[in-house]
């Protein structure tokens, strides 16, 4: 095993593993934004507005993100949108991960016990305020973990995006085996990067979680 | 229009009026048309086995059920609204409902809410009271209940008795007309029960309005000015609770307490 190569592409896999953690935190907002807007369209009382949200999800999560992101980075040019590759995986990652997003975000809402609805409204607090000072605050613990493992789910799909030729963290390590041959030391460094990367965000949100469910153990 | 069939409601003087309500999930009816009158200051109990439709229809009166048929008034002011749609009605029933205190079997304290917290959410977020003078009058209500000492503790780290006397000075903190508990002691242990019963045996003493649910008959006898016992969507008998418990007139009524009394 070549150890000096492994040490001396290091700095350039850390530079190409930035590019996958900003793709992923873009991808990663979008994907919230587009949730949120996927959790209040179904909940309305109109089937217009429901039908489209429950659509969008259906079909991104009946068919491959590896297919979506193809069909997102040449569609756009056959209608003439031209979008350069990153722009078009940040958009395709979180397109698709919102649509997985709004369905953990309905979970948790669901999961919390009517009777903390009631409870609100029998005080005189409206829909909205029941939401925002009871419901979700309690939801958001169980959001928290079920965001966090498609947080993960995110960043190792993001490795997808190579095959768009964003130069990330997959990306380059192909680019360098390419010139060096050797797949195995490059790809061992590769692993190693996006697992810390990972197990950063799993501390990260167990963390959270803990912090913000204390309430629950004091 | 509908609302106004009873212009002279306001001067009938009843904290609550219950006519001829209504209530059918599906085929099954639960509430065949129901008549109930409570008097300012009045405590009723309504008792029955379970089924008999005693907790519809006191969660109907809060509108956490809507009824098909009949109608609610508290204090001059009709509660159901069949005419009234969409964001007219919310709003109707927002306010309806700040004069209405609900004590449920599961206490649905607010877990993510300190004990004072939970107290004082509705008066300062409903009535707009600061936070220094809501935080003074709720800390009050926790000494009413006895709770005082608990004002920061979480719901996690209360008992089920204490759980439920902080639901009801939460309930008390939107300074409500009327008391609608909810088979308030049906989920405590045994030995819980009493510390719950003492609460509300001091708001019967100071007048609150009060609509019991109930399945402890000798709760009911002691406290109440009024029973109701309801089988089958109806109302099968009432009276006052040394006649209804000592001398019940219908079969049915002196079966349940037959059951009831050998079950206790």
């Amino acid at each position: 095993m070549d150890f000096a190569l492994m040490w001396e592409i290091t700095p350039l896999l850390l530079k190409a593993a930035w590019i996958t953690v900003t793709i992923s935190v873009l991808g990663f907002i979008l994907g919230l934004l587009v949730a949120t807007i996927l959790v209040m369209m179904r909940a309305s009382a109109f089937r217009l507005i429901r039908w489209p949200a429950r659509i969008y999800v259906s079909v991104i999560r009946g068919t491959p993100f590896f297919v979506q992101l193809l069909i997102f980075y040449y569609g756009g040019s056959a209608f003439g949108i031209n979008l350069d590759a990153y722009t078009a995986g940040v958009l395709a990652l979180g397109l698709n991960i919102g649509a997985y997003m709004s369905e953990a975000i309905r979970g948790s809402l669901l999961a919390v016990d009517n009777g903390q609805n009631e409870a609100s409204r029998s005080l005189g607090f409206s829909r909205t305020q029941t939401m925002i000072s009871i419901i979700l605050p309690q939801a958001a613990g169980l959001m928290i973990r079920s965001l966090g493992v498609l947080a993960v789910i995110l960043i190792k799909g993001s490795s997808l995006v190579s095959i768009i030729s964003v130069v990330e963290l997959t990306y380059q390590s192909q680019r360098i085996i390419s010139s060096t041959y050797k797949p195995f030391e490059v790809f061992a460094v590769s692993a190693g990067l996006y697992l810390i990367l990972i197990y950063g965000v799993i501390s990260f949100v167990d963390w959270l979680y803990n912090r913000y469910t204390r309430y629950l153990s004091h | 229009m509908d609302s106004n069939s009873k212009d002279d409601h306001a001067n009938t003087g009843l904290m609550l009026d219950i006519i001829n309500v209504k209530k059918a999930f599906g085929e099954l009816k639960v509430l065949k048309g129901i008549d109930l009158q409570v008097q300012r200051g009045q405590i009723v109990s309504i008792i029955g086995s379970s089924g008999s439709g005693k907790s519809t229809l006191l969660r109907s009166i809060n509108h956490l059920e809507t009824i098909d048929d009949g109608e609610i008034w508290l204090d001059g002011v009709r509660v159901n609204q069949p005419g009234m749609k969409g964001l007219a009605f919310e709003n109707h029933i927002n306010s309806v409902r700040q004069n209405m205190g609900m004590v449920f079997q599961q206490f649905n304290l607010f877990p993510h809410l300190s004990t004072m917290d939970n107290v004082r959410l509705a008066p300062m977020k409903l009535k707009g009271i600061g936070k220094s003078e809501a935080t003074e009058f709720c800390m009050e209500l926790l000494e009413k209940v006895g709770l005082e000492a608990k004002a920061d503790t979480y719901p996690s780290h209360l008992s089920g008795g204490q759980k439920q006397r902080v639901a009801i000075a939460r309930a008390l903190a939107m300074q409500p007309k009327v008391m609608l508990f909810d088979e308030a002691t049906s989920a405590l242990d045994p030995e819980l029960v009493e510390e719950v019963n003492l609460v509300m045996k001091q708001l019967a003493s100071e007048h609150m309005t009060m609509l019991i649910v109930t399945h402890e008959m000798n709760f009911a006898s002691e406290v109440s000015d009024h029973v109701l016992f309801m089988d089958q969507g109806v109302v099968c008998e009432q009276g006052p609770p040394e006649q209804l418990f000592s001398n019940p007139k219908e079969e049915r009524t002196r079966e349940f307490l037959k059951k009831h009394l050998q079950q206790q």
